[in-house]
């Protein structure tokens, strides 16, 4: 359970992570916009509440284990892992910039820290999935760890995630937990148009996965679900984390076109101020 | 003759040679590799006993997973262990890992440097009957190209059990990607278990006396059809030197350039495309250090058929008769 204090530090860090997505998209000139705005609500409880881990020492063995699949969102995992204290928030403005370590799509290579390069969709669940496994090697069915894989509906239309929704259900991976955003979009416009999930939380069931449907924009919701996947004993767990691609600025809700575009200056200007009001609910003086 | 310093089969070209499949000594590599490294597990495809793997399962049946028929899956998964600290080995056929899934092992192996061994059974067209869809042809190149990446092509069995156990434990190697070549077919013993090996290090299987007018260099099953043709020109005066290029990736470019330097003429022998294969390899490396005229043997820009591996091996041009051709066809090249 979150106190309403936690709720609203969440919600304060969120925002501020929110803003930080539009600085680094605008100064980049090129990214997504919509994916990591509607995933700044999962990330920030994530990194902020939920995760075992420690920004000064990347590599703790013991942390969990956090897989992104579709890593065209990274702009809301570098904002996010910036404000948790693994680089300068300045930095993120260096965003797809020549010799950056925040490249357009995460590269290893570049930081070290990420559990995994992507980019290329439909490869992350797999990952976790073999993570979980060695994990499991080597602690047993008891382990203290949790793989967490985020990954997006509209990579469901690639094989490879079914291929690992199918062993991970015949592992019976209880260390796993696979957090969908189902914003409902994807680059040539409504996942149900361009391909059909339909009931994608039945089709996890039929695969053995214990499956959970919430709103991703409530971190009561978003805590009580986490709680309850890791009390899951004999299956792995799914949260099909409901999101608005592009929450938090009005112009940009529920658009496809946002996907893949960033803001330009003038409409970064006008998000930041929304954001920096919260939608017009606070008046400040500067305004 | 047979190099006298590498203490080969003495019956490496007799026709009555030992035959066992290349894929045989990974299989049995793996396992023995499993009682020293524990961080050796194993995925499989669903061809656990075609790629041999089923040694190293009934030993170590936790430390083995069954995919299903799923490539990408495997080498995605086996990405993940890596990256909790494990050196898992993936087998399936070359033709499916890497033939399939090569993407998930760009970005998930190599971009990411984790240390995934990709075994690859059943390349080359002397896979037979199965017909074209499962001859491997490509395989060489397509792991080639990615940075990062080692590409292994062991001779025969012992030499595949020599290289799985270097991959699995060697200092240098084990932390690396790795592209493991077997072939499926029986293949004529040439190394003994006395035989010295090192990943990334070229050898003189066959020399002459004397000074060789030609250098062939030759991996896989085919290094014995290369020396069994290098033998029979010994008889006709053309003196001929065997280098056994087990390591495609990285190439031995000092033992490659000395060769060429000696022989001014060399021959790629390779079961696999010449475009993007060792005999690519080989021109990229001479023509960049020592430019002298290579002959390429090997698939020309074709598919395979169904056939026995023999028939198959002399239709593509590939055999004993068609080693000594090119020889012949260089010794007139300027």
């Amino acid at each position: 359970m979150l106190t309403d204090k936690q709720i609203i530090d969440l919600e304060t860090k969120a925002n501020k992570i929110r803003m930080s997505i539009i600085e680094m998209l605008v100064e980049a000139g090129s990214g997504h916009t919509a994916g990591p705005l509607g995933m700044a609500d999962i990330f920030t409880l994530l990194f902020f509440h939920t995760l075992k881990h420690d920004p000064k020492r990347p590599d703790w063995p013991e942390r969990d284990r956090l897989v992104l699949s579709n890593g065209h969102i990274c702009p809301v995992y570098y904002a996010t892992m910036a404000h948790a204290g693994y680089m300068p928030v300045s930095e993120l403005l260096t965003l797809r910039k020549f010799g950056t370590r925040l490249q357009g799509h995460p590269h290893r290579e570049y930081m070290p820290w990420l559990e995994t390069s992507s980019g290329p969709l439909g490869a992350g669940l797999s990952q976790a999935v073999g993570m979980a496994l060695a994990d499991r090697l080597d602690n047993g069915v008891g382990t203290e760890k949790t793989i967490y894989a985020l990954l997006s509906d509209g990579e469901h239309d690639e094989g490879n995630t079914w291929e690992a929704i199918l062993l991970a259900g015949k592992e019976k991976l209880r260390n796993l937990i696979a957090v969908v955003d189902r914003n409902n979009i994807q680059i040539d416009g409504f996942t149900e148009n361009v391909m059909p999930l339909g009931d994608l939380g039945a089709k996890y069931a039929t695969f053995g996965w214990h499956v959970q449907e919430i709103d991703g924009h409530n971190f009561e919701a978003i805590d009580a679900a986490i709680n309850k996947a890791k009390a899951v004993y004999e299956k792995p767990s799914v949260i099909i984390a409901r999101t608005i691609p592009g929450k938090g600025v009005k112009e940009f809700e529920r658009d496809f076109h946002w996907h893949g575009k960033p803001p330009s200056k003038e409409e970064a200007s006008m998000a930041l101020k929304e954001l920096r009001t919260l939608g017009g609910r606070i008046k400040s003086e500067h305004q | 003759m047979l190099n006298p310093n590498l203490k080969l089969n003495p019956s490496a070209l007799s026709d009555s040679v030992e035959q066992i499949p290349i894929r045989k000594g990974f299989g049995e590599g793996l396992a023995k590799a499993g009682e020293t490294e524990n961080d050796v597990v194993a995925l499989c495809a669903d061809l656990t006993e075609s790629t041999q793997m089923h040694f190293f399962k009934e030993k170590f049946p936790e430390r083995f997973v069954e995919i299903g028929v799923a490539e990408q899956n495997l080498v995605t998964v086996a990405s993940g262990t890596a990256a909790m600290g494990k050196r898992p080995f993936v087998s399936s056929y070359a033709m499916f890992s890497p033939g399939r899934n090569w993407e998930q092992i760009r970005t998930t192996i190599t971009y990411n440097d984790r240390p995934v061994v990709i075994v690859g059974s059943h390349a080359g067209v002397s896979v037979g009957p199965d017909g074209g869809t499962h001859q491997a042809i490509e395989d060489i190149a397509l792991m080639r190209v990615l940075p990062n990446m080692v590409v292994v092509s062991p001779c025969d069995a012992i030499e595949a059990k020599k290289a799985t156990l270097a991959l699995a434990g060697a200092p240098d190697w084990k932390d690396k990607p790795a592209y493991l070549r077997l072939a499926r077919e029986k293949t004529g013993i040439m190394t003994t278990e006395e035989t010295p090996f090192e990943i990334g290090k070229a050898q003189i299987f066959w020399q002459p006396d004397g000074l060789a007018h030609v250098g062939i260099v030759a991996t896989g099953a085919l290094v014995r059809n290369a020396m069994l043709a290098a033998q029979d020109l010994e008889k006709k005066g053309i003196r001929v030197k065997v280098l056994n290029m087990t390591t495609i990736k990285p190439l031995d470019t000092e033992a490659l350039i000395a060769l060429a330097k000696e022989t001014k003429r060399i021959v790629t022998v390779e079961e696999h495309q010449i475009v993007g294969g060792l005999g690519g390899a080989v021109a990229e490396c001479l023509a960049a250090n020592f430019p002298v005229p290579i002959e390429f043997i090997g698939v020309h820009d074709r598919y395979g058929q169904s056939g026995t591996p023999d028939e198959l091996i002399k239709h593509y041009g590939m055999d004993r008769e068609s080693i000594k051709l090119a020889i012949l066809k260089i010794m007139d090249r300027k």
